[in-house]
């Protein structure tokens, strides 16, 4: 469990985090999603102690971070897989972190196989590639055999290969129990992993809900249409409350109205269609029109309140 | 490398904890730090190398000059070079010095250019504990190799004068004092540096910065009037801390101890400010 209450963070003039609650809940993956510059490493950072909150305060199992009594047994993190000294081995890399939390020395090599990094154990980390400086990253945070763990960007960079086996792994971690806490700012790897959802833009919380609650609220649903009669069905629809607007070539999108409701107005008002078909916004579209504006939808829209009951039941 | 399954399970029986993450663990943590990297043996053999060798040289240019005095002069030369003739074995320590503060530099900012630090102070998140432990294990290392290093140039130094019979011996008042001098000293000058490197964090930055205080300094005091050096030159980090291993004759210089003692006030000025920064600043 991670708890943030009114989390501030100032680096001079720039406010990286704004007052930021929020909870990572145990035993799910919980995505934290914002663009570039939102406000994740820094928020993922004052979370482990690396930065001091401006003000604000962020506990790790009802604890700050540095009061923890074996920090590794409880938070395993991995923020950036370069912090590494490059002229160490990968299994004294791992040792070095693991002697400071009294771990026995076997662990080393139970994690080391765990990411398939045993045949280079002894090799020094400045020749890995990304994918293998990433499996020394996250052999480095599950060395404690931690409850949590925080991953940030982890697949960033990564081919498609590592991807899959980031993605498999967190899964597997969280089939285990774990809390696992991952940012990304890209919506659709959280679309397949996450179970809730954290988003942040410019430093504040703009949305805390599950996946299917955050597309329902955050898109707007709009249905495709093709029909010789561009000006019959734009009169019908509008009568009805919808507005639509052409995309050229005979292609009309409508929003408001529900792909069966326009497909019934058509056949009420006799207007002819060739092509009807729902535009199911995706998750990245969402996130797209959410963090674009991030400071106005911050002003004019309720985060918490209205996101639930109303909007699940909308999203098949 | 071309696999993506996951492991059955990513669980550990580990022992259960007692305690907690303390200062036992951070020394573990930081002798192995120290001793898996090729910087950490290269500046150490460096040290030796280059203290042990200068002292060589430097007796063995005493040798020569003393074999080219006509034998009705040599006996006063004699007694000169036997008083200055631990010191002479001993100079090397001007540039050994410079050596081992570039790894007490690098011990700490190299965590900071390879991006370490984050890894480590997320796992040891008491950040007094960390630093301590590395300033002891770093402190420990350079006092031993220091010991050998100001042993080993005693004694090649002193075969080398024997030749002339310009030699001291270890037995002889305040020698012993000023071997044991020259390896406290470069344990010394390594930990000024080590928290010099604390408060810079840039390694080019802190090894420049110690290179100023405790080599320009020295070199710049030698151009000040002689009126205001009798009153400056004693508090020069390089004299205060040289005192114990140099026979200085003259009487304007600190006691052996009480330049030492001065010496080491400097260098914990410098770990104090590198820990009370290091507490408190972002990593």
């Amino acid at each position: 469990m991670i708890e943030a209450r009114g989390l501030t963070k100032r680096y001079g003039d720039t406010l990286a985090v704004d007052d930021l609650s929020f909870s990572v809940e145990p035993g799910k993956i919980t995505g934290f999603l914002g663009p570039n510059g939102a406000g994740k490493t820094t928020s993922m950072r004052l979370i482990l102690g690396l930065d001091h909150p401006t003000s604000g305060t962020v506990t790790v199992n009802g604890r700050p971070f540095a009061e923890l009594a074996y920090p590794m047994r409880e938070v395993g993190a991995l923020l950036d897989a370069k912090a590494v000294h490059g002229g160490r081995s990968a299994y004294n890399h791992l040792l070095c972190l693991a002697e400071t939390n009294n771990l026995p020395r076997w662990r080393v090599d139970q994690v080391l196989a765990l990411v398939g990094l045993s045949e280079v154990a002894r090799k020094r980390s400045k020749g890995f590639s990304l994918g293998m400086g990433q499996r020394l990253g996250i052999a480095a945070a599950l060395l404690g055999d931690p409850g949590i763990l925080m991953f940030d960007e982890p697949v960033n960079g990564l081919d498609p290969e590592g991807i899959l086996w980031i993605r498999n792994l967190m899964k597997a971690l969280a089939a285990e129990g774990r809390t696992i806490f991952v940012s990304s700012h890209l919506m659709s790897e959280m679309e397949n992993t996450a179970d809730h959802l954290l988003v942040i833009g410019r430093g504040r919380l703009i949305a805390d809900c599950t996946v299917p609650e955050f597309i329902a609220a955050n898109s707007r649903q709009s249905v495709r249409v093709r029909t010789p009669q561009p000006a019959a069905l734009s009169k019908v629809v509008a009568t009805a409350g919808g507005t639509v607007h052409e995309d050229g070539d005979g292609l009309m999108v409508v929003q408001g109205l529900g792909v069966s409701q326009v497909g019934d107005l058509a056949f009420e008002n006799s207007v002819r269609l060739h092509e009807l078909a729902p535009a199911q916004a995706s998750l990245e579209q969402a996130f797209m029109e959410l963090t674009a504006s991030s400071v106005q939808f911050h002003a004019g829209v309720p985060v918490e309140p209205e996101l639930q009951p109303a909007s699940a039941g909308r999203v098949a | 490398m071309a696999t993506t399954t996951v492991p059955v399970s990513t669980r550990a029986a580990l022992p259960a904890a007692r305690g907690r993450a303390g200062f036992g663990g951070a020394l573990r943590s930081e002798l192995t730090k120290i001793r898996s990297v090729r910087s950490t043996y290269w500046s150490l053999i460096a040290v030796v190398v280059i203290t042990i060798g200068i002292g060589a040289l430097f007796a063995f240019g005493r040798v020569q000059n003393f074999s080219q005095i006509p034998p009705g002069g040599q006996a006063l030369e004699r007694a000169r070079d036997i008083s200055q003739a631990t010191e002479t074995s001993l100079f090397g320590l001007i540039l050994g010095q410079l050596v081992i503060a570039v790894l007490g530099a690098l011990t700490i900012t190299s965590e900071y250019s390879t991006g370490m630090i984050r890894a480590s102070l997320s796992v040891m998140p008491r950040r007094g504990v960390s630093l301590a432990a590395k300033a002891v294990v770093f402190g420990a290392i350079a006092l031993i190799v220091g010991l050998v290093t100001s042993f080993a140039s005693y004694f090649v130094g002193q075969a080398i004068l024997s030749s002339q019979h310009i030699n001291s011996t270890i037995g002889q008042p305040g020698v012993l004092r000023a071997v044991i001098g020259g390896g406290l000293f470069l344990a010394v000058c390594g930990l000024l540096s080590f928290g010099l490197g604390a408060v810079l964090r840039h390694t080019a930055g802190a090894i420049t910065a110690s290179i100023g205080v405790l080599f320009v300094l020295f070199v710049l005091s030698g151009f000040l009037p002689s009126n205001w050096a009798v009153h400056i030159d004693k508090w020069i980090p390089f004299n205060a801390g040289g005192a114990i291993w140099e026979n200085q004759s003259g009487t304007s210089m600190f006691s052996p101890w009480t330049g030492f003692a001065l010496f080491c006030g400097y260098a914990a000025v410098a770990l104090a400010a590198g820990l009370v920064l290091f507490r408190n600043r972002d990593a």
